[in-house]
């Protein structure tokens, strides 16, 4: 051996101690849509407002830096699973963040239950989520069919919609914001009078909206979401069920997708939202920071349920003490008063639900709005308590009975 | 209330005249797949993105230039005509020696790159587009719920589809183009420019996936991936019909169209796959196709 590369195998193991001896900074995972239809309602936006979080936070965990990563699911379970174990396993991530599409969210939630990791759900939002399948590890934050069911569902029905047809996108998420909502209608004295299912990304809603449409009923509930609920939207303009006397309800509307259906279609509509942006100082104060990074687009309510999330766990996470065990950092989140821009005086409940104050809105007409992203008019706050599952009705084994 | 085999007769002739409106889409597209492989041989996988850019063609005429529907309706379709023209002189060209699959590989990288930087700009949710004002409202007779637009459709997709089969079958330039398909050295060695026509043959297929993105623009999002929602299905109804045969992708289009109408009816679950069946079935008994020659 040569002294070169003697001294070159030497500069190597030292250069591989060094690195083994450095600690490896905390990392947060925002695993979404990156490609998909769900790209502008979560996605880019996402990924935004968690660095924004960590930025606000002063970018160091426990004394380690912190650094956020992003992965695309493709709304694929099989695909975010094995991320997410990666993620866990090899690059040291103490919390997956975001999840749209819920199917994903439940395999990643088995994952993050195993190996004991935060999971911060923002835009997942199947009850499913911290019903019968709830995890110790896991926040829910932003919203989920429940709440978004009994506000819209409730709302419309005391208004007078008495009978409910509705279309359905044919997974877990659609399943449950139907079973959600049908419970909603009735126990406020609705009825429905039929349901027909479609499969994700229908490009044509017609044979659909015709069905509704003989059904006779008084509102058509599209239990569906973003590019769904955006081409069901346009069509049912297209078939003139508003003119013909039926109503419909978005029973998921971000306002990404008012945004691109436009208020010539979106106009009226009803719907619940866990946040808009100009509610007030506070709201418009951090919504005008992230429309900075996001080349003027407005944040939906799961954006800012990441920042909330994020900044949130990482209080709790310092507090703890540690970063390792998600159940330790969300039972020490449990005891917190949980205050921000986002949602005063919350709480995150045992079943893994963070309970706030929700929204009633209606979209503003062309003629009210003063420009893009002005949409929506808040009709009605309602309370935690009010608009989430009671914790007496959720199949949460967690739950001590 | 009319029933036929227990079925509302509203619900029925509804869902065949929709059905008739999807197989407008189909045949539109298929046709401009069928007339680019018929001559170039090439399976043109970018086809769906063709179609998206027709529609995001539309939507900038709009917002950017302020034309409206009927001018897009023309020049949008150019335009992408145009991209076609250009993709085909200065890539495609060069793959005609090689193997097919080249070809394929080829259009399908374009699709993805086109569908990703549409999707990079204008995000994934796409924009919204409205009918012209004269063709907005529904027909509402007693059999049926039509809105006037979608009606429409069905009329200017028909009248482009038997207006492109006179093109190839009846005018001389047709002739040329079917000759070329036949045997392009011996239609070259009597002074025909073979590469010019090719390059106009692609930039034609191009151009008919945009107009059908044009008329789709107002009934569906515009988004970046409006055509790979759409290519899959536009393939089979070329294989059902014959790949290559012009008027066979036309038939099967509307027929397809009325097919997965009336599945949606008596058997929705199934509406997804009945056009992969009925592919799978042509391809056992006839694998030509329907309405292709077996050579």
């Amino acid at each position: 051996m040569t002294t070169v590369t003697r001294a070159l195998l030497a500069s190597v193991v030292c250069g591989a101690l060094a690195a083994g001896a450095q600690a490896e900074p905390y990392r947060i995972g925002v695993l979404t849509d990156m490609s998909g239809m769900n790209y502008d309602l979560s996605g880019k936006g996402s990924e935004v407002a968690a660095r924004m979080a960590v930025e606000d936070f002063g970018g160091t965990l426990l004394g380690e830096q912190i650094e956020v990563i992003v992965g695309d699911h493709q709304n694929k379970p099989d695909v975010g699973s094995t991320l997410a174990r990666r993620w866990i396993d090899e690059q040291n991530v103490v919390a997956v963040v975001d999840l749209p599409t819920s199917s994903v969210a439940l395999a990643v939630q088995e994952i993050t239950r195993q190996s004991d990791t935060a999971l911060l759900i923002s835009t997942g939002g199947s009850s499913e989520l911290t019903g019968a399948s709830c995890s110790p590890s896991t926040a829910q934050w932003t919203w989920d069919t429940y709440a978004l069911a009994n506000g819209t569902g409730r709302a419309m029905t005391l208004e007078g919609d008495k009978t409910w047809f509705f279309l359905t996108v044919d997974y877990t998420f659609g399943n449950a914001l139907e079973a959600d909502t049908t419970a909603a209608v009735e126990a406020a004295g609705g009825t429905v009078v039929g349901s027909v299912t479609h499969p994700r990304e229908t490009s044509d809603f017609s044979s659909y909206l015709l069905q509704a449409q003989g059904s006779g009923a008084d509102v058509i509930a599209l239990a569906n979401a973003s590019g769904d609920t955006m081409t069901a939207l346009k069509q049912a303009e297209e078939f003139g069920v508003t003119a013909l006397g039926q109503d419909i309800a978005g029973m998921l509307l971000f306002l990404t997708d008012v945004h691109g259906v436009g208020l010539d279609i979106a106009k009226n509509l009803t719907l619940t939202t866990a946040f808009y942006w100009d509610m007030n100082e506070e709201t418009r104060a951090w919504s005008e920071r992230f429309a900075e990074r996001m080349d003027g687009k407005m944040p939906t309510m799961v954006h800012a349920g990441v920042y909330s999330a994020v900044s949130n766990y990482l209080k709790a996470a310092e507090k703890s003490g540690q970063a390792k065990s998600g159940t330790q950092v969300m039972d020490t989140m449990r005891d917190m008063d949980i205050d921000d821009f986002f949602n005063h005086n919350a709480y995150l409940r045992k079943d893994g639900r963070v309970v706030h104050d929700m929204y009633l809105v209606q979209v503003k007409t062309p003629e009210e709005s003063k420009g893009p992203w002005d949409y929506y008019k808040v009709l009605r706050t309602i309370p935690g308590d009010e608009a989430f599952r009671p914790i007496e009705q959720s199949a949460c084994p967690l739950l001590d009975r | 209330m009319t029933m036929i085999f227990g079925v509302p007769l509203m619900v029925l002739t509804g869902q065949m005249l929709i059905g008739l409106i999807n197989g407008s889409f189909y045949a539109l597209l298929s046709l401009g797949l069928a007339v680019i492989f018929g001559l170039l041989r090439v399976v043109n996988f970018a086809h769906g993105a063709f179609y998206m850019l027709g529609a995001f063609t539309a939507w900038m005429l709009g917002q950017y230039l302020g034309l409206g529907f009927w001018p897009s309706l023309v020049i949008a379709p150019l335009i992408v005509g145009c991209v076609g023209a250009v993709v085909e002189r200065t890539m495609l060209r060069h793959l005609y020696e090689l193997d097919h699959l080249y070809g394929l590989l080829f259009t399908f990288g374009l699709a993805l790159l086109l569908e990703g930087s549409f999707q990079h700009v204008f995000g994934a949710s796409g924009k919204p587009f409205s009918a012209p004002e004269a063709l907005t409202g529904i027909v509402r007779t007693d059999f049926v719920i039509v809105p006037i637009y979608r009606s429409w459709v069905v009329v200017a997709s028909l009248l482009i589809c038997l207006g492109t089969w006179a093109l190839i079958e009846k005018t001389k330039i047709g002739s040329y183009l079917r000759a070329a398909t036949e045997d392009a050295t011996l239609v070259q060695s009597f002074g025909v420019n073979v590469p010019l026509l090719l390059t106009l043959t692609y930039a034609f297929g191009c151009a008919l996936a945009g107009i059908a993105g044009v008329l789709a623009a107002p009934i569906f999002q515009v988004s970046p991936t409006m055509g790979s929602n759409l290519i899959i299905i536009i393939f089979a109804v070329v294989v059902v019909g014959g790949m290559g045969s012009i008027l066979g992708a036309i038939a099967t289009g509307y027929l397809l169209g009325i097919v997965e109408g009336l599945t949606k009816v008596f058997y929705p679950e199934a509406a997804n796959i009945v056009i992969f069946v009925l592919m799978a079935v042509v391809l056992l008994l006839r694998p030509a196709g329907l309405f292709g020659k077996e050579y």
